[in-house]
């Protein structure tokens, strides 16, 4: 199915309708346009301007560029099989529609998680089977009122993955919901909702360092977690957007009395990308908010998180490493906010960045506001520049100027890729290779 | 193996070298000397490539195959190799992984062969995890670059003061392990270390001044 139009109540009717929802899931959506209708644009989300929101494919079901292998572009073929991809990732990442469902690894996967009483759905589904449990959060950690294209997302989503993982249940792999949800991970209007319960634990990684080839040109998803008293998530995300598309990602967390939680974020890839994991955290709650990206020629990428100390003893912990190459722009945007009352609340903020060229630029935007004296709170940057000497001295050493670039590049982030899992950070470093060679993506 | 002609070199709009010829064969270990300011340096960067440095004048010949133009990395693959005297720092990259890379093999032989290297110029094996020159001291930059000229196996190897801030005992263990490498290779050695001029004095000396070569032979 394949829906493109303006954006009315009767294209949000018929969405709600084709998914067989809930009513309160409909008037959900037609509020959320509302607001959307009523709602300011941000002025501070660059291209969007560009975005002709009546022309946009709103509402896609999966898309298949080739029925064969053979049958897709030899450029991005011969792509995914340099990458040594699992085949059944590459075949998918290119469109083709694969079932995963049958693949046994991942099946064992799944029988492992439902054996633990772990929910984990396409979230349509999750709708329609626990819809109870579903209302109780949906749109209550990242309302639809946050901003007009939060407004817009909860008018118009689709795909996305619904995961609960019941008290004390401590899931010791990572999850990927690449494999056991598959193509709702990439929708345009994802929305995804993740809630541990208290006592639990997980690991979840959405998308896949490999660049996607999808039709859209604007993609608005939000994640919504919700992490129970003395749970904890790590939520890791690597998505390499096409060039063409600009990215706005929203993703909150509450975390309990006790809490933890962790993003990790790489965006790559996209004309203009605005990323900042937000985090609300009760007493003695944990986060931990890793950010990395590159901008590329002609790029615009915003990253940077918000984290609000509501319980006294919360702490958290936030880092941002981006570069910018040709006369791409990074920007670090941060809010802390430490209420009156969050008592010995702690939290400490780096962002680095590192500028390839003359032409490369970068800005930092922290905003901090402390309301609470007995908090202690510690703002690094720094910026540093790819030298003259240190490109004469890679060249000197066989490698040209854009292997030179991607060996820095890598080595910038390796810290924070050493926190992907080790699959992805070897396939995060090829990629980061092709991209600065730029043939693909 | 490599010739040098008549060659002029000038780095932000000021002459540097100023008609240096000489020529370095297999085989052969060269010492260029002179006093600080002399050209030394840009002798040996220039002949690597060094994108500041403008040749305006002369020529510089590898193999019979005129390389005055070629960028750095070329002629890094065509066999010429260059120690740093002050390398740079690279956050986050690991030695034992850049220098696989470069050397374009990342099996376990390789990583061998590498760790018998670091032994021989003085390294633990621990920094094949450390960052490119970054936290490193002097002296270990400096075996660093050495074990590279060693690891990489070029044919030309130019070593631009490899034993300046270095112990006495760090410059015999260089000087053996150099005179080894002139077994396979020929090297051109800048350098006004004293210790170095003597425990090389049989080999062919040139002396530079204020950009020109003044003394050449033995």
């Amino acid at each position: 199915m394949r829906t493109v139009g303006k954006v009315e109540r009767s294209l949000v009717e018929e969405i709600s309708r084709k998914k067989g929802e809930p009513e309160w899931m409909r008037q959900l959506r037609l509020q959320s346009l509302e607001l959307f209708e009523k709602m300011r644009d941000p002025v501070w989300i660059k291209g969007i301007d560009e975005v002709d929101l009546d022309k946009l494919v709103l509402y896609e079901d999966v898309e298949v560029r080739a029925d064969k292998w053979e049958e897709l572009p030899d450029e991005i073929r011969r792509f995914y099989e340099e990458l040594n991809l699992p085949e059944m990732e590459k075949k998918f990442l290119a469109g083709l529609s694969t079932s995963f469902d049958s693949e046994i690894v991942y099946s064992r996967a799944k029988e492992m998680l439902e054996e633990r009483g772990v929910i984990m759905l396409p979230m349509e589904e999750a709708v329609r089977r626990y819809p109870e449990m579903v209302r109780k959060y949906f749109g209550r950690v990242f309302p639809p009122a946050t901003h007009k294209y939060a407004a817009l997302h909860y008018a118009l989503w689709s795909g996305g993955v619904f995961v609960y993982v019941p008290k004390n249940v401590k899931i010791e792999f990572p999850v990927e919901a690449f494999f056991l949800i598959s193509s709702e991970m990439f929708a345009q209007f994802e929305h995804s909702l993740i809630v541990v319960d208290e006592g639990a634990s997980i690991h979840f990684i959405e998308g896949c360092s490999s660049p996607q080839f999808r039709k859209f040109s604007f993609h608005d998803g939000v994640v919504e977690a919700y992490v129970h008293k003395n749970a904890h998530l790590k939520f890791t995300t690597v998505q390499n957007w096409s060039r063409d598309i600009i990215n706005f990602n929203n993703k909150r967390a509450i975390v309990e009395e006790n809490g933890s939680v962790e993003w990790v974020e790489g965006a790559f890839g996209s004309k203009a990308s605005f990323v900042y994991p937000s985090v609300t955290l009760q007493k003695n709650a944990r986060a931990r908010v890793t950010n990395f990206s590159i901008s590329h020629q002609g790029e615009w990428k915003e990253s940077g998180s918000k984290v609000f100390h509501l319980g006294e003893g919360s702490r958290s912990t936030v880092i941002s490493k981006t570069i910018s190459t040709g006369d791409g722009v990074s920007v670090y945007r941060g809010l802390l906010r430490i209420n009156k009352g969050a008592k010995h609340a702690f939290s400490a903020i780096s962002c680095d960045s590192l500028l390839m060229d003359e032409e490369s630029k970068t800005f930092t935007y922290p905003h901090n506001q402390i309301e609470e004296e007995t908090a202690r709170v510690s703002y690094e940057a720094t910026t540093s520049f790819l030298t003259e000497e240190q490109m004469f001295y890679m060249n000197s050493r066989g490698l040209d100027e854009d292997a030179a670039k991607a060996m820095i590049a890598l080595g910038f982030l390796s810290d924070v890729v050493a926190e992907l899992p080790p699959e992805y950070s070897a396939v995060f470093r090829k990629v980061l290779e092709y991209d600065f060679r730029g043939s693909v993506g | 193996m490599l010739r040098v002609e008549d060659l002029h070199a000038w780095i932000e709009g000021k002459e540097i070298v100023k008609g240096v010829d000489l020529e370095v064969n297999k085989r052969e270990i060269v010492v260029v000397t002179g006093p600080n300011g002399s050209g030394k340096s840009t002798l040996a960067r220039t002949i690597m490539g060094d994108p500041k440095v403008e040749v305006k004048e002369g020529s510089i010949i590898f193999k019979g195959e005129d390389i005055t133009d070629l960028p750095p990395e070329e002629r890094f693959e065509r066999g010429i190799f260059l120690t740093f005297q002050v390398p740079p720092e690279f956050e986050g990259v690991k030695i034992g992984e850049f220098l696989m890379k470069v050397k374009g093999r990342e099996d376990l032989e390789t990583l061998k062969e590498l760790k018998e290297i670091f032994r021989r110029v003085g390294l633990k094996e621990e920094f094949l995890f450390r960052e490119l020159h970054r936290g490193l001291s002097g002296g270990e930059r400096k075996r660093l670059e050495l074990a590279q000229a060693l690891f990489l196996g070029k044919d030309m190897i130019i070593l631009d003061e490899i034993d300046s801030g270095v112990d006495i005992e760090s410059v015999e263990m260089m000087i053996s392990i150099i005179k080894d490498l002139k077994k396979r290779a020929g090297i051109l050695y800048i350098t006004h270390n004293p210790l170095t001029l003597k425990l090389l004095e049989d080999e062919r000396i040139i002396r530079m001044k204020e950009g020109r070569v003044v003394e050449n032979g033995r």
